[in-house]
């Protein structure tokens, strides 16, 4: 078959160099951009300690060697450092999660919480607590449970209301999930306010604004292993989320078995914003952003997209962090304001290519 | 190989669609699906590409009902061209031909040598071989088509099944598509909105109407003016093509 000249010229101009970024020393850069981050990380804030004397810490207390207690010890290990390992945590969870769910909805103007399934998690983990079920005993599990029904049902029913009528436009799912979101968040902060604690301000920033201000060593067990099973999990299932990405007649075709791949990843993607939800709140933006940026250099393959996702997510919210909690010296800015600032006009970007392109 | 069709009924939506069809899509011949808007041309093919499952009757692949074997393994001998041909992401050519591999892999395991040949030959096969890198959303119909062809080839199917593959396509990309699928010589199972087309390239046509088939032969036995009448409600001479001797049929645009 020949190509006549006409065609070559159309396809010259869309011609542009994209995905074309080694997915090894990009993951090996991101690496090192993390190490960094964390520690710097743990170096800043009020009381500043030197890098050196980081890893000094870190290091007697990971080898063993006799910890010399005192003032840097206490910042560096029990109040800096899991936090900022949380942060990598969580962040690698969303750049996972925002992955994901744009495969499974097959819209990349998704995440869980542009979808509202943050919200409902976060609801879930309120009525949980509120109904006196508490933090739901060892490490959390209740309330990562609860924020994970919370997730589920949420996206399940803004899964319907955008299927409604057989048609299936992106934007509506969009909209479904931000009219669903924004109704759950009102929702707990009613049940927030009612409950009367007395720290209920800071509740409802939590739940809906996302904080990372509660981690301890204890709190990072269940997201630690949430996140790393999940990316496992995913990882396994990539070339079927590729599929996905051309639609169910085309997965089909390859052989994926889609309504179980699909019924699988709702299942996925709600215990992972679940976990995520209950040791951070919701954090807007970050699963949306990082996928885009990420599918920008690598390419939309996501046997690469996914681990670079989880990095990238990683030293985002790691920075994220350092910001909340440095920019203001009277008190800690939620995540999702830093993040907001950043995402909101990626996300104004995207959709105004996408109207504009008409597609 | 071959593909047998027997007594299939599919509902879609709630509504039964295909009804009780029977077709054999004999090997390497190239076996055309005909009908009207809603007769149940798509509904039978996305049964055969495993997107619909039937209500009853079953799809055999060489005498094996298809939905008795893992997806997976069907997909490796079976591959199609369906009417999705958008994506809302950014994926390269290449790694939409690529998906083509998906049933030959497993968990972790990577791309080889092997499958960037597969890849390669299937790009030079449908003559992109100088498009791996571009936009696939940024490629004309008729060069997205070859590349959805070429995601078939990579599997290395011996039955293809392509869904109005000629759709949305201008007449000189519409003539070298069907002219790459003869070219091909494999189990091709096509449905196709030009009975002129379809009279020119496919063995044999199978018409469907209302979810059965009508009728099933050799192009210039089944298509004729009762037939046209019939199924399709339209006044139409059947003659010989000019140029080739095809039968050509010659519509009245005027109406009955």
């Amino acid at each position: 078959m020949t190509v006549a000249d006409s065609t070559m010229k159309r396809a010259d101009v869309a011609a542009r160099p994209r995905g074309t970024l080694p997915a090894g020393p990009t993951a090996i850069v991101l690496g090192v951009a993390l190490v960094a981050a964390l520690t710097a990380a743990v170096a800043w804030g009020s009381t500043s300690i030197s890098p050196g004397e980081v890893w000094s810490v870190v290091w007697r207390r990971l080898s063993g060697e006799p910890v010399r207690p005192g003032t840097d010890d206490l910042i560096v290990w029990q109040l800096r450092a899991p936090r900022a390992v949380l942060a990598a945590l969580v962040g690698a969870g969303l750049g996972l999660v925002g992955t994901a769910v744009q495969a499974l909805v097959r819209n990349p103007l998704a995440d869980p919480y542009l979808l509202g399934v943050s919200s409902g998690a976060s609801l879930g983990a309120v009525a949980a607590i509120v109904l006196g079920l508490g933090a739901g005993g060892a490490l959390g599990l209740g309330l990562s449970g609860a924020a994970f029904v919370g997730a589920l049902a949420t996206f399940a029913l803004v899964w319907a209301v955008a299927r409604r009528g057989g048609g299936f436009a992106p934007l509506r799912l969009v909209l479904a999930g931000v009219a669903i979101g924004q109704f759950l968040s009102g929702f707990t902060s009613y049940l927030v306010l009612q409950a009367g604690d007395e720290q209920q301000t800071q509740s409802v920033l939590f739940w809906l604004m996302g904080s990372l201000g509660g981690a301890n060593w204890d709190l990072l067990a269940v997201p630690a292993v949430t996140v790393v099973a999940t990316g496992l999990w995913l990882q396994v299932r990539a070339r079927g989320l590729n599929a996905l990405l051309m639609g169910d007649e085309t997965a089909a075709g390859v052989g994926i078995d889609v309504t179980r791949l699909r019924r699988e990843l709702f299942t996925v993607t709600s215990v992972l914003t679940g976990v995520l939800v209950a040791v951070s709140g919701a954090i807007a933006f970050v699963a949306l952003m990082v996928p885009h940026v990420c599918r920008l250099v690598l390419g939309g393959d996501h046997r690469r997209l996914l681990p670079i996702s989880a990095l990238f997510g990683a030293l985002l919210l790691v920075v994220v962090d350092i910001v909340c909690r440095t920019a203001m010296d009277t008190q800690e800015l939620p995540i999702s304001v830093v993040t907001s600032l950043i995402g909101a006009p990626t996300l104004l970007y995207l959709l105004d290519r996408r109207l504009g392109s008409g597609s | 190989m071959k593909i047998d069709i027997d007594d299939l009924h599919v509902a879609y939506a709630g509504r039964t669609v295909v009804a009780g069809a029977h077709l054999i899509a004999a090997a390497g011949e190239i076996t055309g699906l005909v009908g009207p808007n809603g007769s149940g041309k798509s509904t039978l093919l996305r049964t055969v590409y495993r997107h619909l499952r039937p209500v009853a009757g079953r799809v055999l692949l060489d005498g094996t009902d298809i939905r008795t074997m893992p997806a997976r393994q069907s997909a490796r001998h079976i591959a199609a061209l369906p009417q999705e041909r958008d994506s809302d992401f950014e994926l390269t050519v290449r790694e939409v031909v690529a998906m083509g591999r998906t049933p030959y892999k497993r968990g972790f395991a990577g791309e080889d040598a092997t499958d960037r040949d597969i890849v390669a030959r299937a790009l030079r096969d449908v003559g992109m071989d100088g498009y791996a890198g571009r936009r696939f959303t940024a490629l004309s119909g008729g060069e997205r088509q070859r590349a959805l062809l070429a995601r078939a080839f990579t599997q290395q199917p011996d039955v293809l099944v392509l869904d109005e593959p000629t759709n949305h396509l201008d007449i000189r990309h519409q003539i070298e598509l069907l002219a790459l699928l003869r070219t091909q010589r494999r189990t091709t199972l096509v449905s196709l909105h030009d009975l002129n087309a379809a009279a020119s390239v496919c063995d044999r046509l199978h018409v469907l109407h209302a979810g059965t088939v009508v009728a099933s032969g050799p192009p210039r036995e089944v298509l004729t003016p009762e037939l046209m009448a019939e199924v399709f409600g339209v006044r139409a001479a059947v003659v010989g093509h000019p140029l080739t001797g095809d039968p050509l049929i010659a519509f009245d645009h005027r109406g009955p």
